[in-house]
């Protein structure tokens, strides 16, 4: 009974590609975000602070369109991206996975940040005092303490790039195939007369989908949590 | 070993600290917020002096004047926390690894199955931190700063979290330590209980400032220093001998600057140096020979000083030959013998214990 279609398997694929590159392409930063925040004092850091938690209040349309009037063909970003590396993101998946990056980065930077915040500098101190340089000491120490903080983000990101529609829609549109993701593919479906047990399914599949993201979540983080406590 | 002259203001609180610490452990010893544990951050450089010169093993640390700043990575320097800080995510073994795997294999100088073997932690390599004890947790502390074969060890407190019983299980070892390694070690503690059983140097620290440094028997001896060594069970240190066991009595003799002690026997190498205890209330005071009496430890002595203590409590300072004897005696007792400086007496020590052998680690008799 439950075959997918072409269209939703379309739907679907692209919504995993999309929060998938999202996620990844967006994680560096965040910890980057995440550590400069938790961990320096710097003039301005208000400011840094409140632009990365922007998306988390403004509403997804002006995030798409500000997206769409700096990285469009014509925008500022947009348009030295194609003349200098032939690239354009416009209205393709790669656009659609920078929004979704945008908007869900505000959540990965503060769980990040959190966890990154309780771990104890003494371990850090001991570290160093072991022989391990500051960097040496970020990777082997700091960054497998915070691992169940960078998961939680980790997976909260994706979880908001699953349910991202406004940015997406306002900034790359609804092209079959490109940017129709799960979201908008629904939408879609919404707006046609007699599609209601097209759009039924479309509604379960994301429900399984987000379940599923949830589950594994919990899975993981309770392995890593026991990891570090024995 | 490690010659060091800092100063570095902390808010209202200034440390100012100049001594040289040679082989052996030099324990740095005062009240909490005397700055003794600043002092050995700024030698591992997790703190920085405002002014000064650090030096370990001839190796410039620290020179403001000559802007010379080794990061703790390339100090070389063990440090044992207090709180232990193994690293949570690691096993037991990864984390005494820890230290040993960035030092040149040409330059470790401790062996892993020796510290394993020393710190007894051999059942414990495959554990979690979060499953060990206090006790065993400190060990593997002390484990994993040893094998980054330092140049020095540093410890802060390393038994102040544990209770007394944890405490017993950690001291040994770490009187082991130096010698078995030959590592100088740095101690900073609170407890004079752990500067009579480690200490072969003490250093006093007041205010941040040191008042006094020397060999820990002759600063405990001092009594212009008691305000400062105070504060622990009033008693006299004693630097002995040993001289003979006795099969037959089941006495173990010691000999110190100012005659001979006997204690029930006791395994110590025969000419062994040992550190004596005696509780000032274990020194009983008879103006005439006692003649035949239980006690078998009576000297005779010279009355030094008379001062009324505490809670009723009479000191007097006795002269055993050039040791000092510190006796407590009620005042009741005080106004019977009248005790006064000059005045020929009789001390009789009940108990001894030995607060430092080269075997054994405690006696009594």
């Amino acid at each position: 009974m439950f075959t997918l279609t072409d269209l939703e398997l379309e739907a679907l694929y692209l919504s995993l590609l999309v929060s998938g590159w999202a996620v990844a392409g967006s994680l560096p930063l965040g910890i980057g975000c995440a550590w400069l925040l938790a961990r320096r004092d710097f003039p301005g850091k208000t400011l840094v602070d409140g632009l990365i938690h922007l998306p988390l209040v403004l509403p997804p349309v002006v995030v798409g369109y500000f997206l769409l009037v700096l990285m469009g063909r014509r925008g500022v970003i947009g348009s030295a991206l194609y003349d200098w590396f032939g690239i354009s993101v416009a209205f393709t998946w790669k656009g659609a996975a920078i929004a979704s990056a945008v908007i869900a980065f505000p959540l990965m930077v503060r769980a990040i940040r959190l966890s990154l915040e309780g771990v104890d500098r003494g371990l850090e101190q001991a570290a160093r005092t072991l022989g391990c340089g500051p960097f040496a000491t970020f990777f082997t120490v700091t960054l497998p303490l915070v691992m169940p903080g960078i998961l939680t983000g980790v997976i909260l990101a994706f979880a908001r790039s699953l349910s991202e529609f406004g940015a997406t829609i306002t900034f790359v549109s609804n092209i079959p195939g490109e940017t129709r993701t799960l979201p908008i593919a629904l939408y879609a479906l919404t707006q046609v007369p007699g599609e209601d047990a097209a759009a039924l399914r479309l509604c379960v599949i994301s429900v399984v989908v987000a379940f599923a993201a949830l589950m594994a979540s919990e899975i993981l983080s309770r392995r890593v949590q026991a990891r570090l406590k024995g | 070993m490690l010659d060091l002259s800092i100063i570095r203001q902390q808010g209202r609180f200034r440390v100012d600290v100049t001594l040289k610490a040679g082989a052996g452990v030099t324990a740095l010893f005062g009240p909490s917020g005397s700055g003794k544990t600043s002092v050995i951050n700024m030698v591992a450089g997790l703190a920085r002096p405002d002014q000064g010169r650090i030096v370990v093993d001839g190796r410039v640390l620290f020179d403001r004047a000559e802007r010379i700043d080794v990061p703790p990575e390339h100090r070389r320097l063990g440090y044992v926390f207090q709180d232990g800080r193994l690293f949570p995510h690691l096993s037991v073994r990864a984390n005494l690894n820890f230290g040993r795997d960035r030092v040149p294999p040409a330059e470790r100088k401790v062996e892993f199955d020796a510290v394993v073997d020393v710190l007894g932690i051999e059942h414990l390599l495959d554990r979690r931190p979060a499953l060990l004890s206090g006790g065993e947790k400190q060990r593997v502390a002390i484990g994993r700063a040893l094998l980054a074969s330092p140049r020095i060890l540093l410890m802060d407190e390393p038994l102040a979290a544990l209770d007394a019983n944890r405490k017993a299980e950690v001291l040994p070892f770490i009187g082991a330590l130096s010698k078995r390694f030959g590592i100088p070690i740095l101690y900073v503690s609170h407890s004079m209980d752990e500067v009579l059983t480690l200490a072969d140097t003490l250093v006093l620290m007041d205010q941040g400032r040191m008042a006094a440094i020397g060999p820990t028997e002759d600063l405990l001896s001092r009594p212009e220093l008691r305000p400062l060594t105070g504060r622990w069970e009033a008693g006299s240190v004693i630097r002995a001998k040993v001289e003979a066991h006795d099969s037959q009595s089941g006495m173990t003799v010691l000999r110190f600057a100012g005659g001979s002690l006997v204690m029930a026997r006791n395994h110590l190498a025969l000419g062994s140096t040992v550190r004596l205890r005696v509780q000032a209330s274990d020194v009983a005071i008879a103006l005439d020979h006692p003649g035949r009496v239980s006690v078998r430890n009576v000297l005779p002595a010279k009355v030094l000083s008379v001062s009324h203590g505490e809670s009723g409590l009479v000191d007097v300072i006795l002269e055993c030959g050039a040791t000092q004897l510190w006796a407590q005696i009620s005042s009741a007792a005080q106004a019977d013998l009248n005790l006064q400086p000059g005045m020929d007496v009789h001390a009789m020590v009940k108990a001894l214990t030995i607060a430092r052998g080269e075997v054994a680690k405690t006696g009594g008799n």
